[in-house]
């Protein structure tokens, strides 16, 4: 579980995070939702370390981040898995060589079987074998996005954060990675938590949604309370498409 | 201040290369590999300049020492300690910090604007360290072999003039070059390589390391690699210099 407790954070005189708390929850599908500009990447990358935060807590079961030394985090970063929103595979690199990487850097299994592990890692996310020597140029963006999963749970992570893991993806594909996103999270019990303003990831696999405006952890609840809220600024998010509206009057 | 900030932030990020590798059996994957991509591709730079600077100096001290009472000698002369005083280490260095710092600069610039270094950094790899330090220490391996090349390869470029041409016998060229020799000239500008190749390989790291944005920055930051550390080769030079022959 990751609990994060009035977290602050500014860049100049520009406060992007204004007194957020919320829990993500372990085995679940923990989404981070808002507008284009409302803080939702800063507080992801808060989160992960990447950004310093100003005041506040950010427990990883019970662990504050804030207050680890640099070693501290690192360790406790080999317990993350991160898929980032351009896939951010290694180049000069096979797709194998992708998922062998972390299990070289920080595991203590031989050739053989951290490639046995990898190759586990990419048919779990359903790559064809022929695609494991290619480089990450040579394959699709929805392939590179599986790679980019199979990456992040080469190390059996505990935590799994996912960047817009729908953008520059068809409907159709972006089904089939929240899907594996969804079935990875309860399978390893881990506590993911998605970046994200796909509507349609929210509505499918949105098991804990936290809503941001201007900074502001405005709402919490799942895909089926979405449909009861009164907070106009989440109506008007999530409720912008003339699809999306139909599917409320139906549910209604 | 922006001067301060800039050289506060590469002393902070070179504190973090400067360690031991997270994983030698990584490091020593990846130092062959820019031995090869940031010394043996740049030899046919080397050999193409330093051939020609040679014999371009050959002819161009022979036809401006025309007077009939300086020795014979000369142009092997000044040829050799041109060669070796300046040209196969620092002006080698300024076309390598063209070409070289440019390379490490965009391909870590690259690896910066599309995640790569925020997923190493995700991971718990110390991204510095395992970029930096193997194209470091290769570039610094590599350099004084350059050097030595380039000045064996200047010296047969003014040869092939007295050879090809009538401007100057071999022989006066061959006695030239012999005449007066000073090793202390190599050791110097050995000396002076290796921190130009540490200056050209971690500056270069440091504009690509902290670039943001998109493709334009990486090739800004690509240009500020080059024309810092070629600022910085001149400034040192003059201090090992001053230092060593002054």
């Amino acid at each position: 579980m990751i609990e994060v407790k009035n977290v602050n954070k500014s860049f100049e005189d520009n406060q992007v995070l204004k007194n957020v708390s919320a829990i993500f929850e372990t085995g679940k599908t923990n989404m981070i939702i808002g507008q284009s500009g409302s803080g939702k990447t800063v507080l992801m990358k808060s989160i992960i370390g990447l950004h310093k935060i100003d005041q506040g807590r950010i427990e990883y079961d019970g662990r504050n981040l804030p207050d680890m030394k640099m070693h501290e985090i690192r360790i406790l970063r080999r317990e993350v898995g991160m898929l980032f929103q351009g896939s951010a595979l290694f180049d000069s690199m096979s797709v194998l060589e992708n998922v062998i990487y972390p299990l070289e850097m920080f595991s203590e299994l031989g050739k053989e079987e951290m490639t046995e592990r990898a190759m586990f890692c990419l048919k779990h996310v359903s790559l064809e074998e022929k695609a494991f020597h290619l480089a990450p140029s040579e394959i699709s963006g929805g392939m590179q996005k599986r790679v980019a999963i199979a990456r992040a749970i080469a190390l059996q992570p505990k935590y799994l954060f996912c960047d817009e893991p729908n953008s520059g993806l068809d409907p159709k594909t972006s089904l089939i990675i929240d899907q594996l996103i969804h079935e990875i999270t309860h399978e390893f019990d881990i506590t993911t938590i998605i970046n994200t303003h796909d509507m349609n990831s929210v509505m499918e696999i949105g098991e804990n949604i936290i809503f941001i405006e201007d900074g502001e952890k405005t709402w919490q609840g799942n895909n089926k309370d979405i449909f009861h809220v009164d907070n106009k600024a989440l109506n008007n998010f999530v409720f912008a498409s003339e699809l999306f509206k139909q599917v409320k009057k139906l549910n209604k | 201040m922006s001067i301060l900030k800039e050289t506060g932030g590469y002393v902070l990020l070179m504190k973090r290369v400067l360690v031991q590798p997270d994983r030698w059996r990584m490091f020593f994957r990846q130092f062959p590999k820019e031995l090869e991509k940031l010394g043996l591709q740049s030899l046919p730079i080397v050999i193409i300049i330093s051939v020609f600077i040679g014999a371009i100096m050959t002819i161009q001290t022979t036809l401006n020492s025309s007077n009939p009472l300086l020795p014979t000698y000369t142009t092997g002369l000044v040829t050799r300690d041109t060669l070796l005083l300046e040209f196969s280490s620092t002006i080698m260095c300024l076309i390598l910090a063209g070409k070289v710092g440019s390379n490490i600069a965009s391909e870590i610039g690259t690896m910066r604007i599309t995640e790569q270094i925020d997923a190493l950094e995700i991971m718990g790899v110390n991204s510095a360290n395992f970029l930096i330090l193997p194209k470091i220490t290769a570039f610094v391996v590599m350099m004084p072999f350059l050097v030595i090349f380039s000045m064996a390869l200047g010296l047969i470029g003014g040869y092939c003039v007295g050879l090809l041409t009538d401007i100057i016998t071999t022989a006066n060229y061959l006695a030239g070059i012999q005449y007066a020799f000073v090793p202390y000239y190599v050791f110097y500008s050995l000396l002076k390589s290796l921190v130009f190749a540490f200056l050209i390989s971690s500056v270069s790291a440091y504009y690509g390391y902290y670039a943001n944005g998109g493709a334009l920055d990486v090739g800004k930051a690509s240009t500020n690699a080059v024309v810092n550390s070629s600022i910085l080769i001149l400034f040192f030079n003059l201090l090992i210099t001053n230092l060593m022959l002054g």
